[in-house]
């Protein structure tokens, strides 16, 4: 098999590694100062950025994998198998990122094990910490073929094939319990969390939202790696997923809302306030805006508009998980005096994950077989 | 095989909105619900707090030693709080991760008349609530922080602590602090100087009150005690036992009018320390969105559908599997 034509050190390249080395300085730092010297966390502000954008964010971006994989795998829509290795390579690295993300936010981070021996089933984050290593390790299985065809072990990409669709639906089952997890870990503060987002819905908000950003991740990522990679675009499959979107949307959005009339009404929304016009600029930029492209079919079949509705889907679920792990909270939090915002060292750090990301993505691209049904 | 993908969909969809309809379930029967049988706590009357800081200060004498709250094997002076820039006093401003135990002053208008609202101001001690369903025990991955399941005392166990400070976040009352400060941080909270108790001794906040503000005992006693206070008339003679509940020294002075209300009789489902003030508790700085509610409950409410979604995921995802395949192939062929 031959490595596609894609190179290696051109200035983007270069720029990645300069960001990563510097987030591998900031990382050294916080481990040896502790989290006090490395980012602007307080006792009223225990999380911050790390774990609002990193871990609640990347975990929501890595939903694309669990989407695609199930539905070439269970339902079997063949027709969306030739970007289902991609979709899974892009969640692994999705939920490698959001645990380093955790082992950095750790004050003690050498003791990362203990949940997997000491178990407290009352506890989210333990149901969250054994999802994390649960499915990581089910997504480095399902990514196993691509790395055996490139070793030409033919008899463990074999076995890995054979025994798939059990991994696969092993997989969907985490995601869907470790997505809606997340918005879980925010049940026990309906005294702290805004009621434009505290729920007793949050874990259903939180699963479905995810599946929302997957389906729109997946197919940024294939038109970006298209582009980036010349090979010809999918356009049935990502028509497809546009449809898709556009049930989910409209989902969402009728979720979203029934949430914001059941709880604080929605004068709450128009209140004028710091945190009404983060939750107006989340459902903006989140629901509304994709639901009404995408409800035409003109921007549902366009590339160049399809590409714009998953940038502001991306964009709007970030937005809300860090109006529930942050914006949602500075109301009570300056109540009590104390603000917060993240350190340039959290900001770097973060920015080295996605630099991460991107580097890994693209080596990945290069030499493994990612995109076997493009290659003829 | 009849049902096909429109009909799966729409079972999982009734499925899910019978889970999305179904209401909150009381949390695992491991975290209590009720005061312990022998649960012990402080009982702090505001009207009676003259604001010396005795208390803050045997506070950190007493929890220094192994065992205490705030122990750390290298540290020689006993743990200051210094907020002036000169750094001669122990001035904590509030709770931190060298103070667990802090009087705070809090003023309304001009503050000149003690323990009433208008233009008043009134003397409140900030520490661990000890609650009864306590959210930080709950949602600790690594049974870190625990409740005694004899004397309800929460308390923590340094070696499994991984830090996430899920427990900071949970907490309704802002006790948990952190030592962001160090590369080996812990967790800082009153443990009620549970490791006093085998010597045959008490909280040290209560054995320094000189006027029996903080008094300890057995919770139970400290309501009884508390809810007489509460019919007491503004004005009369009253012998307010000091350091304990039970305490033969007496002091007796007149009563002041008090806010008729024990916070923590139900607060959160009730807590072991208890507080009794003659001003409202928002201005002690107590969050007016805490209510009744038993935290542990609302993630409970998750946590206990988690085997109906695996059997519902593995169940239903391996029938869309079996009949989805066989169309495939048909398809293919």
């Amino acid at each position: 098999m031959k490595q596609r034509d894609i190179k290696m050190m051109t200035p983007t390249t270069i720029g990645l590694i300069v960001v990563m080395a510097a987030g591998a300085l900031v990382a050294v730092y916080r481990l040896f100062k502790g989290l006090g010297a490395a980012t602007n966390l307080n006792n009223l502000w225990p999380w911050g950025f790390w774990i609002g954008m990193d871990v609640l964010g990347g975990v929501a971006m890595a939903a694309g994998g669990f989407i695609i994989a199930g539905a070439v795998y269970i339902l079997n829509w063949k027709k969306y198998k030739p970007i289902v290795r991609p979709a899974i390579l892009n969640a692994f690295f999705g939920y490698v990122l959001a645990a380093t993300a955790i082992f950095f936010d750790m004050g003690q981070s050498f003791r990362i094990w203990h949940p997997v021996v000491m178990w407290q089933v009352n506890s989210i984050m333990f149901i969250v910490a054994i999802h994390v290593v649960l499915y990581t390790t089910t997504l480095g299985a399902e990514s196993s073929p691509m790395l055996f065809e490139r070793l030409k072990m033919m008899g463990a990409y074999r076995f890995m094939n054979a025994i798939m669709v059990p991994i696969v639906l092993f997989g969907v089952l985490l995601s869907t319990l470790h997505q809606s997890s997340l918005g879980a870990v925010y049940l026990i503060i309906p005294s702290k969390l805004s009621p434009l987002w505290y729920s007793s819905r949050l874990p259903y908000l939180f699963l479905v939202s995810a599946v929302f950003m997957g389906l729109s991740m997946v197919s940024f990522e294939t038109i970006l790696s298209s582009r980036l990679f010349n090979h010809p675009l999918p356009v049935e499959i990502l028509r497809g997923l546009a449809r898709g979107s556009l049930i989910v949307a409209g989902f969402y959005f009728i979720l979203k809302v029934w949430d914001l009339v059941a709880g604080p009404g929605i004068g709450a929304a128009f209140a004028g306030s710091f945190t009404a016009n983060m939750y107006l600029l989340e459902m903006v930029i989140g629901v509304m805006l994709p639901l009404v492209l995408l409800a035409m079919p003109k921007y549902r079949t366009g590339i160049n508009s399809i590409f714009s509705v998953n940038l502001l889907v991306i964009v709007g679920v970030l937005i809300n998980r860090m109006n529930v792990g942050i914006f949602g909270l500075a109301e009570y939090a300056s109540r009590f005096g104390v603000d917060y915002f993240p350190s340039l060292m959290e900001l770097i750090l973060t920015a080295a994950f996605i630099a991460f990301a991107f580097f890994g993505f693209k080596v990945s691209a290069k030499y493994l077989n990612l995109f076997p049904e493009t290659e003829h | 095989m009849s049902m096909n993908r429109r009909d799966f969909l729409k079972a999982a969809a009734v499925g899910g909105g019978a889970i999305l309809a179904s209401q909150a379930v009381p949390a695992d029967a491991s975290m209590p619900r009720e005061l312990p049988p022998e649960a012990v706590g402080i009982l702090y009357d505001a009207t009676l707090c003259i604001g010396c800081k005795s208390c803050m200060v045997n506070c950190k004498i007493q929890n220094s030693v192994p065992g205490g709250a705030l122990y750390l094997p290298d540290r020689k002076e006993l743990p200051y709080d210094f907020s002036s820039p000169d750094n001669i006093w122990d001035d904590a401003r509030d709770l931190s991760s060298k103070t667990v135990n802090i009087i705070k002053v809090c003023k309304n208008g001009t503050g000149e008349h003690k323990d009433e609202t208008e233009n008043g101001f009134s003397l409140v001690k900030q520490h661990c609530m000890h609650c009864i369903s306590p959210a930080c025990v709950s949602v600790c991955p690594v049974s870190a922080l625990r409740k005694d399941p004899k004397n309800g005392v929460v308390y923590y166990v340094e070696d499994r602590c991984i830090g996430c400070r899920y427990c900071m976040l949970a907490c309704p009352f802002r006790i948990p602090r952190y030592e962001y400060e160090s590369a080996n941080p812990r967790v800082r909270k009153c443990q009620l100087c549970r490791h006093r108790y085998d010597a045959g001794k008490y909280s040290a906040c209560c054995e320094y009150c000189p006027t029996g503000a903080s008094i300890f005992g057995k919770v139970t006693d400290l309501r009884k005690e508390a809810a007489k206070r509460l019919t007491l008339k503004p004005g009369e003679e009253y012998s307010f036992p000091v350091q304990t509940v039970d305490s033969k020294e007496k002091s007796r002075r007149l009563v002041s009018k008090y806010i008729n209300h024990l916070y923590g009789m139900k607060e959160a489902g009730g807590t072991q320390y208890l507080l009794l003030a003659g001003v409202p508790f928002e201005m002690l700085g107590f969050d007016k969105n805490i209510t009744e509610q038993v935290l542990p409950d609302l993630t409970w409410a998750y946590i206990s559908k988690i085997p109906a979604v695996i059997a519902t995921v593995l169940i239903g995802g391996a029938a869309t599997w079996a009949v989805t395949r066989g169309r495939n192939k048909d398809k293919e062929e």
